[in-house]
């Protein structure tokens, strides 16, 4: 079952005077549970072809295709019932509210949703033991290590168990052993949940976790190939 | 306590000097406009109490045509029958029945032409102040005595005093020749130059025996308990009241009174208005910085599944916690300080000599009340919250990636 489907997409970006095109063309396909590495020099697109994906940005044409639905064409708030129903963010710079706690930020998305008060502790307590930040809870973003803070941000974003997490350079601010365990953790949710995982990076740690690494270039795959993941 | 809600309220406190220097403005301009309102409506009180004493009352029992055409003719059959049988329905003592009547004055130099009232000597007192303003001599002890009282500018343009006869010509109410001599007992002295000058009182059974009245008077004058009464009071005199007479209100008997006040109102309001879009616009900034400075963080929440419009909820919902603040601290500090006055008085410079003028207390003693509390306050958080539209709105067009790369 295809979980995310791009067809021709292109979208250029104005920079000053020039025009860049940061995707070219590009189609790509991926399975429900398949774990993905998008790689690529800076600039090479992948970001941009991650909010494409997770309807954050829309493509100029082409089509973006999300759990069987074509999203390139949905309005802002359709949009949003999407992400917020089946995809997972885990950003570079974790991008915690600042204001709430580890467990009010993993809740948050909850409420969001509609989810109960005493399920959404329930959820959240379980899922912040299982990130491994038990009696962390009431710690808010500054009081965390960056470990400890991109944690909470992949607790957020899988707490509500979404078919697909888009994780964009997530082991960029951390260090080597805080990174083994980030993507132990999500390898783990995608063998036993069938998580679709698509992470863009340029670490090349990451890639020894991933089953499948397309490599970009000037916003066009110019190589896309499965391996033994670790 | 739920998370948008806890959200919302730990998002005011980032910048908790910013959010307490706009609360500070609320409570400021609360603080004041309650203040205000109640000195306000307190003075208005005074002010209508004051002219109503006088002569109008709360209200008059009249010919229909009287009010707009003051003739002789225009009477209250067996006026004092009927103020006595009102005293007796509504169990009030605050009803006199007066006549009224143009007239010539003549002392033994000079003559000139005043109104001449009949009062009930022993009623007049509770619904005038005129009786109680007598600055020289009495007021009448008998309805039928040859007495008058008179202010104290004809006093003096008449050259008499207490003791001196004054000589009265008028005609009846039958059209015939009036004619009496009648002692000067008491002369007041209202503060009104009008009224000083041209009003005299007379015993109303002498004037009804002057003026060939046959029982007949012009006025029942009402007060009732207090100014909020009144209405009620009205509707039932108007349904005790026999065929051919009506009641008039206040306003409708000092039309100029009420103009004056609404005139008043409306320049305080203006004023009122000003402060409250100042404090809107400090609102407005307040909450468009805000917005602005974590463009970053709505883009996050979008990204994570927020709608704008929820976006704009956050923060019309901070909007009104930091409102609902400046309501309850300034509602409070307005309460607080008029109650000070409500028990100690406000008085100003030369405030007590012009009262005593009136008769009235020289300290005004403004008075707490629920909705003068609550008026001004919740017009500032009204204002405050349509302040918070803008901001909110501007959320609309937000775009995650866009919002995400600002820092």
């Amino acid at each position: 079952m295809t979980a995310v489907r791009c067809v021709d997409i292109c979208k250029t970006y104005r920079q000053g005077d020039q025009d860049i095109r940061a995707l070219d063309h590009l189609s790509v396909e991926i399975e429900k549970g398949e774990f993905v590495c998008l790689m690529s020099p800076s600039g090479g697109g992948k970001t941009t072809l991650l909010n494409a994906i997770g309807g954050l940005d829309i493509p100029d044409s082409g089509e973006v295709w999300v759990a069987d639905k074509r999203i390139d064409q949905m309005s802002k708030g359709e949009l949003a019932d999407l992400r917020l129903a089946n995809i997972g963010f885990v950003f570079q710079a974790y991008n915690l509210i600042p204001v709430l706690t580890a467990q009010e930020n993993v809740e948050f998305v909850m409420q969001v949703q509609g989810i109960p008060t005493a399920k959404r502790r329930e959820k959240s307590l379980a899922i912040l033991e299982e990130v491994g930040l038990e009696g962390l809870e009431n710690r808010r973003p500054a009081e965390m290590s960056g470990g400890q803070q991109q944690r909470v941000a992949v607790a957020r974003a899988i707490v509500s168990r979404p078919a697909l997490v888009l994780a964009d350079e997530p082991t960029a601010n951390l260090d080597s052993k805080t990174s083994d365990e980030l993507m132990g953790l999500f390898k783990e949710l995608n063998e036993h949940h069938n998580t679709t995982f698509v992470i863009a990076t340029h670490d090349q740690r990451v890639m020894r976790y991933a089953k499948r690494i397309i490599r970009m270039r000037d916003g066009r795959i110019v190589d896309d190939i499965e391996q033994n993941a670790a | 306590m739920n998370i948008v809600l806890r959200l919302a309220w730990r998002n005011l406190w980032r910048h908790a000097r910013r959010t307490w220097l706009t609360i500070g403005a609320m409570v400021f301009s609360n603080t004041l406009l309650v203040f205000m309102i109640s000195f306000q409506f307190s003075m208005y009180g005074l002010m209508i109490d004051n002219t109503l004493q006088v002569f109008s009352g709360h209200m008059q029992v009249q010919a229909p045509e009287y009010k707009d055409d003051q003739k002789m003719r225009q009477v209250v059959p067996g006026v004092q029958p009927l103020a006595a049988q009102l005293r007796k329905e509504f169990d009030s003592d605050t009803i006199a029945a007066r006549g009224w009547a143009f007239g010539l004055a003549s002392s033994e130099e000079r003559s000139y032409g005043i109104g001449i009232y009949g009062v009930e000597p022993e009623f007049e007192p509770r619904v005038s102040n005129i009786p109680g303003l007598i600055e020289d001599g009495r007021f009448f002890e008998q309805n039928d005595a040859m007495e008058i009282v008179i202010g104290e500018v004809l006093a003096r343009n008449l050259r008499i005093g207490v003791g001196d006869e004054l000589t009265i010509l008028g005609s009846g109410l039958d059209g015939s020749f009036a004619a009496a001599v009648v002692v000067v007992v008491g002369v007041f002295e209202s503060g009104v130059k009008d009224i000083d000058r041209n009003i005299a009182e007379m015993p109303l059974g002498t004037f009804q025996d002057v003026f060939y009245m046959n029982g007949a008077g012009h006025q029942v004058v009402i007060m009732a308990p207090t100014l909020d009464d009144a209405p009620a009071l009205q509707s039932n005199v108007a349904a005790f009241l026999p065929d051919g007479l009506v009641v008039h209100s206040w306003d409708v008997l000092q039309p100029g009174l009420k103009q004056a006040i609404q005139a008043d109102i409306s320049s305080a309001f203006f004023m009122y208005g000003i402060l409250v879009i100042l404090v809107a616009f400090s609102v407005l900034n307040t909450q468009l910085m805000s917005v602005l400075e974590r463009t970053h963080e709505f883009g996050v929440v979008m990204a994570l599944g927020m709608k704008p419009g929820r976006l704009g909820r956050l923060v019309m919902l901070e909007t009104a916690l930091m409102g609902l603040l400046g309501f309850v601290l300034g509602a409070a500090a307005g309460a607080l300080l008029t109650y000070w006055f409500t028990v100690n008085g406000l008085s100003y410079p030369g405030m007590e000599e012009m009262a005593a003028n009136f008769n009235l207390p020289g300290r005004v003693y403004p008075q707490v009340s629920i909705l003068k509390t609550v008026f001004g306050p919740a017009v500032v958080f009204l204002f405050t919250l349509l302040a918070a539209i803008y901001p909110a709105w501007r959320l609309r067009s937000l775009h995650p990636v866009e919002a995400m790369r600002t820092n």
